[in-house]
């Protein structure tokens, strides 16, 4: 009995070695999360998918590394540098710093960055027009409603948040020039209650759409849209599920297929340094899938934007000073 | 004259949002504080309750059935703290802290297993709105002028028609401030948290009080986390939670560890944040200096601490020292 039990010890422990150099072939890919965590049902959870995907279909090794606090930035790079990793993907602008050293310490690694410019020689930077998508959901926003009044709710004022902004306002204001836009900043991603009494606000003051970009903020204001039988855009990706008969659509910013492209690009030796836009061209961004909600018009308008926007005939204004050129100093609310 | 009623109405139903779960959690924390154990867990109580009640509502269509599975899930957790404190002395504080991360863990875990992901589904049907078919039968057939206060978005629609929840978080207030002082068990319940070592010599069974002090409260902040995730919105996720444990629990310091002063510290917060959503974000201060209008924009940060800064300062300046229970927070060793 012994014997039978050493032998297959030594028969699995053989197979493990013959393994080994056969996964030393495959890339490696790592992530670190920034302090949302790996479950922020945001854009960490759908970069992970994006790499599950990758591990799946091209056969990378996948892992990450979570950050509870800014200070593990730093050493969760190092650690995963240490791990022998192809390719380090951090996840969110707020790890640019400590990008830019680890960069500068190890110059012959790649790096990739979401949300972000490059930050060195040896990184990729990753944007997305969010813009784009947000200036769909504003038109539909625009074409559909009936009293002439919409809403914003904003989770936090930044550069890469005022994209969703300008993006909508842009939009709302091409459908319809006369439309009044209630705007919130939440200052905040995961203030429910404040987003719904937000929400019931603009709906009090006559808006009957709202568009959200503020994460669990957004809750509210969804659910709002759901017990006031108005609507609420969705963010991110398709929040249909969230209130079938009250999320009109969604602007879909799909983090997943960046990191999935990332990887795609190692495996097939395309990867540079520099920075990358993942718009409506590429899949980085889009209008929800979910269109019951939409009458066959604006349907067949949005169709029509998009396509467009795809031949570069409609360029969706990206930052608050080219808002400010087309529409005025005042039109947008946050700086 | 519309306009002023339509925001005052806007900062009320704010204020209804925003305090039950407090209050829930804040009335519990008076049992626990009460008998002499400090539960700092609260909050963890609160995230199971928020996950329970979720998860269950998704499951089935009862709404009740979930609020009582989410009582029950922060009673079990409540039970775990009992345990450690009372029967193995375990330093109270750090029992608390484990809780919260072991309720925030647990819960996102278990919400894997069931979803595959962080979030809930929503649920089937939420807690009910008890005024809904009144004021919509009001709202039609009143004449205009009043009518117009009861249907969506007037005045009295957006203060009362809000859920049931938060109809029981003020009954429960007068239900415990009753138990603690017109009843037998809340004067033992009093007894034990302020001299543990007489109670026991008159026959009262400190561990008991104690263990049952314990799992109300744990039962409360449930209840309280199904008021957000049942009532406030329809699903969970682990950010739904940020806080609310501890400013209950200041809020019990707030109200001296009387029922109805917590109340009113729940309230207070409740109100300043309703007054943060309508301040929105670019409130200026408006002056004419010289003849000329000057308009100063707040910071929108500064706006977001109103709640946490007025709490603070009534804390100092009016509510002065409170007295908690002589006993609070020490373990009691019979046989010492």
């Amino acid at each position: 009995m012994k014997k039978i039990l050493c032998f297959a010890l030594a028969l699995v422990l053989a197979l493990g070695l013959a393994t080994v150099p056969a996964s030393a072939e495959n890339f490696k890919v790592a992530m670190v999360t920034d302090t949302g965590g790996i479950n922020d049902q945001s854009f960490n959870a759908l970069a992970w998918q994006g790499l599950q995907r990758a591990k799946e279909e091209l056969g990378v090794e996948v892992s990450y590394l979570e950050s509870v606090t800014e200070a593990d930035y730093a050493t969760n790079l190092e650690t995963l540098y240490d791990e022998g990793n192809d390719l380090i993907i951090c996840i969110g602008w707020m790890m640019a710093d400590a990008l830019k050293e680890a960069c500068a310490a190890h110059p012959e690694q790649k790096y990739a960055i979401i949300d972000n410019g490059s930050v060195a020689d040896n990184c990729t930077g990753v944007n997305f027009a969010t813009e784009q998508c947000s200036y769909l959901v504003g038109l539909v926003a625009g074409y559909m409603t009936k009293t002439n009044n919409v809403g914003f709710v904003i989770g936090m004022v930044s550069p890469l948040m005022n994209t969703f902004g300008v993006g909508y306002y842009a939009g709302v204001k091409a459908a319809n020039p006369d439309c009044t836009i209630q705007h919130y900043n939440a200052n905040s991603y995961g203030d429910a209650a404040g987003g719904k009494a937000a929400t019931i606000n603009m709906y009090a003051q006559g808006a009957d759409i709202v568009y959200h970009a503020a994460g669990g903020t957004g809750m509210g204001v969804i659910e709002a849209a759901a017990e006031q039988g108005k609507f609420a855009i969705g963010v991110d990706q398709d929040q249909n599920y969230l209130a079938p008969e009250a999320v009109l659509t969604s602007a879909v910013k799909r983090v997943d297929n960046g990191v999935y492209n990332l990887c795609k690009a190692l495996t097939e030796g395309t990867l540079e340094a520099g920075e990358v836009v993942y718009d409506i061209v590429s899949g980085g961004v889009d209008i929800a899938e979910t269109t019951t909600l939409i009458d066959a018009d604006t349907l067949a308008k949005v169709e029509d934007a998009k396509a467009k926007i795809l031949s570069g005939e409609i360029v969706v204004p990206a930052t608050v000073e080219a808002f400010a050129a087309i529409y005025g100093e005042d039109a947008y609310p946050f700086k | 004259m519309n306009q002023v009623l339509i925001t005052i109405g806007v900062i009320l139903n704010a204020t209804l949002m925003y305090t039950p779960p407090l209050l829930f959690a804040a009335l519990g924390s008076c049992f626990s504080e009460k008998s002499g154990v400090v539960n700092i867990g609260l909050e963890g109580m609160i995230v199971i309750g928020a996950f329970t009640g979720a998860a269950v509502g998704h499951f089935v269509d009862a709404p009740w059935l979930a609020f009582l599975c989410a009582g029950l899930a922060g009673g079990l957790l409540a039970l775990l703290h009992a345990f450690a404190t009372v029967t193995c002395q375990a330093d109270q504080t750090i029992s608390g802290t484990a809780i919260n991360f072991l309720a925030s863990g647990l819960s996102v875990y278990i919400c894997f297993l069931l979803f595959r992901t962080s979030e809930t589904m929503p649920v089937k049907s939420k807690l009910p709105r008890i005024f809904n078919d009144l004021f919509v039968w009001l709202g039609n057939n009143l004449p205009e002028g009043a009518a117009k206060l009861f249907r969506q978005n007037g005045f009295f629609d957006l203060v009362f028609n809000t859920y049931a929840s938060a109809y029981i978080a003020f009954l429960l207030v007068i239900v415990v401030w009753y138990v603690f002082y017109r009843t037998r068990f809340g004067l033992r319940l009093r007894a034990v948290g302020e001299h543990p070592r007489a109670a026991d010599t008159l026959g009262v069974n400190v561990t008991l009080v104690r263990y049952l002090c314990v799992i109300l409260s744990g039962i409360l902040a449930g209840f309280g986390g199904a008021s957000i995730t049942l009532a406030t919105v329809s699903a969970f996720r682990p950010t739904i939670v940020v806080g609310q444990g501890f400013i209950a629990i200041a809020a019990v310091i707030f109200g001296n560890f009387k029922p109805q002063g917590a109340m009113l510290g729940c309230i207070l917060f409740g109100f300043c944040n309703g007054l943060r959503v309508v301040l929105g974000s670019d409130a200026k201060i408006s002056f004419t200096l010289f003849e000329k209008a000057v308009n100063i924009p707040i910071p929108v940060n500064i706006i977001s601490m109103i709640p946490y800064v007025v709490t603070i300062i009534t804390l100092v300046l009016f509510v002065g020292r409170a007295r908690g229970p002589a006993a609070n927070g020490k373990p009691y060793i019979k046989s010492k």
